[in-house]
């Protein structure tokens, strides 16, 4: 592998002065590819993702052995070297469209606002042109009239379509997405994750994918990183999860409920203290 | 055991219909799932048959018995609702054991002295947790907590709004599991309301799937199963929920604006 676009080694997250060990010694690389992350809530899967974005609050202590974007060193980065690397060079998709867009602006000054804060050069004319084939390049029919609605009037489906507009318009390297399509209907989620998976191949990105969603990482990811109380406790391709060696894994597994035969009894998981120990299953390449 | 005839409900005089005359039939003992997508009208029913909301027309019967729209203090005994989030539908500063005796003393039957902690056991709780308050539970915990308030009257019904879609699947299943013992133990009957065909199939016997307002098709479980449904909507919402995980994923369509 040339060199990874992320790669975080042990990286240990604890709030409240360490009482509180949220994250325990996880180490990923990320080529350009597409990463899933699955856990449990309260796993610490959003964590991680938000350390890389240096999001988290003042109260959290964040260290790590390695934590570097193409080779530069993000936990030691300033917070205005931040600023260049938020956005430009690593996008966030967040989970819910409707909580996340800014309710009192139209949406289309919504994405330009982010284009024209990473590119100051643009003319308020360019950065509306450049919106515009954005939100062609999501599919969104009628550009030009969605550009002028406000967040309340659009659906959730073209809410999370804008979100990803506004995410890829400063063209970064890596996306993060935290639950992109958990707030939408299945059918408009499958809409959703195509369109992503199009453009992430179009543009050869990088991506994590946060989930709490087995099938769909399954189906979407072509590595999974399966988290359990902060720790990473299995790696695998995420076309070998039938044959997941962890009990955890296969335990989140069974007890997802099937449409066509249906066991009696869901298998539930019971917990192994082991599993907080143990070192992770599969190669952490 | 519940009888809906061509039930319509609106919010505000000229204003179209949220619910279009839909009508269907729950046998005792059975469990119906009602599924649908976000904005179908799926839960506005569900609020209208338990008496949340009285703005309705059509008929909704009861063991045989038509129901006013105002509800009796009986009809609550009869019907329960478990809510979508067990975050939101528990009193943060009451104590697990005073939100569970509320139902009875509303109701003014006489409080058991094991009341509590025969349906604190009958959900798989430990009794000792009744002295908790809600915050000092996980989120099964919690919906646990919330079957137990619905089961403390004893009801044959039960309405259940998305009781799972706030939880892990690990948790889901345990939930599922409990919802399914139940049922056996007391031949209680379930509304199930879920936007998960999975949830709804493990559940369910029959299933109505809704969209804009009105059901589009009926069907048995054993349909769903064998992917032997008519209606193209069904179809395509069926097809959707299977693709998880399997199949490749469908083309992108571009989208309607909505």
């Amino acid at each position: 592998m040339t060199e990874p676009l992320i790669d975080v080694r042990n990286m240990e997250i604890s709030f409240a002065h360490g009482f509180v060990k949220a994250v325990r010694g996880v180490s990923f690389q990320l080529g350009r590819e597409k990463l899933g992350i699955v856990g449990e809530s309260g796993s610490g899967k959003s964590t991680v993702g938000r350390a890389i974005m240096r999001l988290l609050p003042p109260t959290a202590k964040v260290t790590a052995d390695r934590m570097t974007f193409k080779g530069a060193d993000i936990l030691a980065a300033s917070e205005k070297q931040m600023m260049d690397i938020r956005g430009k060079q690593i996008g966030l998709i967040l989970q819910d469209p409707k909580y996340s867009l800014n309710p009192v602006m139209r949406v289309g000054e919504q994405i330009a606002e982010t284009y024209r804060l990473h590119y100051p050069k643009a003319g308020r004319k360019a950065a509306e042109k450049k919106v515009l084939e954005m939100l062609e390049a999501v599919k969104i029919r009628d550009p030009q009239r969605v550009f002028r609605l406000y967040p309340h009037e659009v659906s959730g489906g073209m809410g999370q379509r804008i979100m990803i507009a506004m995410m890829l318009i400063a063209e970064p390297e890596v996306l993060i997405a935290d639950e992109p399509t958990s707030a939408l209907d299945v059918t408009v989620r499958l809409d959703v994750l195509a369109l992503l998976d199009e453009l992430i191949a179009r543009r050869n990105l990088g991506l994590i994918f946060i989930s709490h969603d087995l099938n769909l990482i399954r189906k979407f990811c072509d590595r999974v990183l399966i988290m359990y109380a902060g720790r990473v406790v299995e790696v695998l391709k995420a076309s070998e999860l039938d044959n997941a060696q962890h009990p955890y894994t296969q335990g989140l597994l069974a007890s997802l409920p099937s449409i066509e035969n249906p066991p009696a009894r869901l298998p539930t998981l019971t917990r192994d203290p082991s599993w907080l120990t143990q070192p992770t299953i599969g190669v952490p390449s | 055991m519940i009888d809906v005839e061509n039930l319509t409900v609106r919010f505000g005089p000229r204003t179209p219909l949220v619910v279009k005359g839909i009508s269907f039939t729950i046998e005792r003992g059975k469990s119906f799932g009602l599924v649908g997508e976000s904005g179908c009208g799926k839960s506005t029913v569900l609020r209208a048959i338990s008496g949340l909301n009285r703005n309705y027309g059509g008929r909704i019967s009861l063991d045989g018995k038509p129901l006013e729209p105002e509800r009796s203090k009986a009809f609550f005994r009869d019907v329960q609702m478990v809510f979508q989030d067990p975050y939101g539908s528990l009193h943060p500063r009451k104590t697990v054991r005073s939100q569970l005796i509320e139902p009875l003393r509303n109701q003014h039957l006489p409080i058991k002295e094991n009341a509590v902690s025969d349906v604190l056991k009958a959900v798989g709780l430990d009794p000792g947790l009744g002295y908790r308050f809600p915050h000092q539970l996980s989120g099964g915990q919690r919906q646990r907590v919330a079957i137990a308030r619905a089961l403390i009257l004893d009801p044959p019904v039960l309405l259940l709004d998305e009781p799972t879609s706030a939880l892990d699947v690990s948790v889901q299943a345990e939930i599922l599991n409990l919802l399914a013992d139940l049922q056996k133990e007391r031949g209680l009957t379930y509304l199930l309301v879920s936007h998960d065909m999975a949830v709804i199939a493990h559940l369910c016997s029959r299933v109505a799937i809704m969209n804009g307002g009105e059901i589009v098709e009926e069907t048995g479980i054993e349909q769903i199963r064998s992917g032997h449904v008519q209606h193209p909507y069904s179809q395509r919402l069926l097809s959707a929920s299977r693709a998880y995980g399997k199949q490749e994923m469908r083309p992108v369509e571009v989208m309607n604006s909505a």
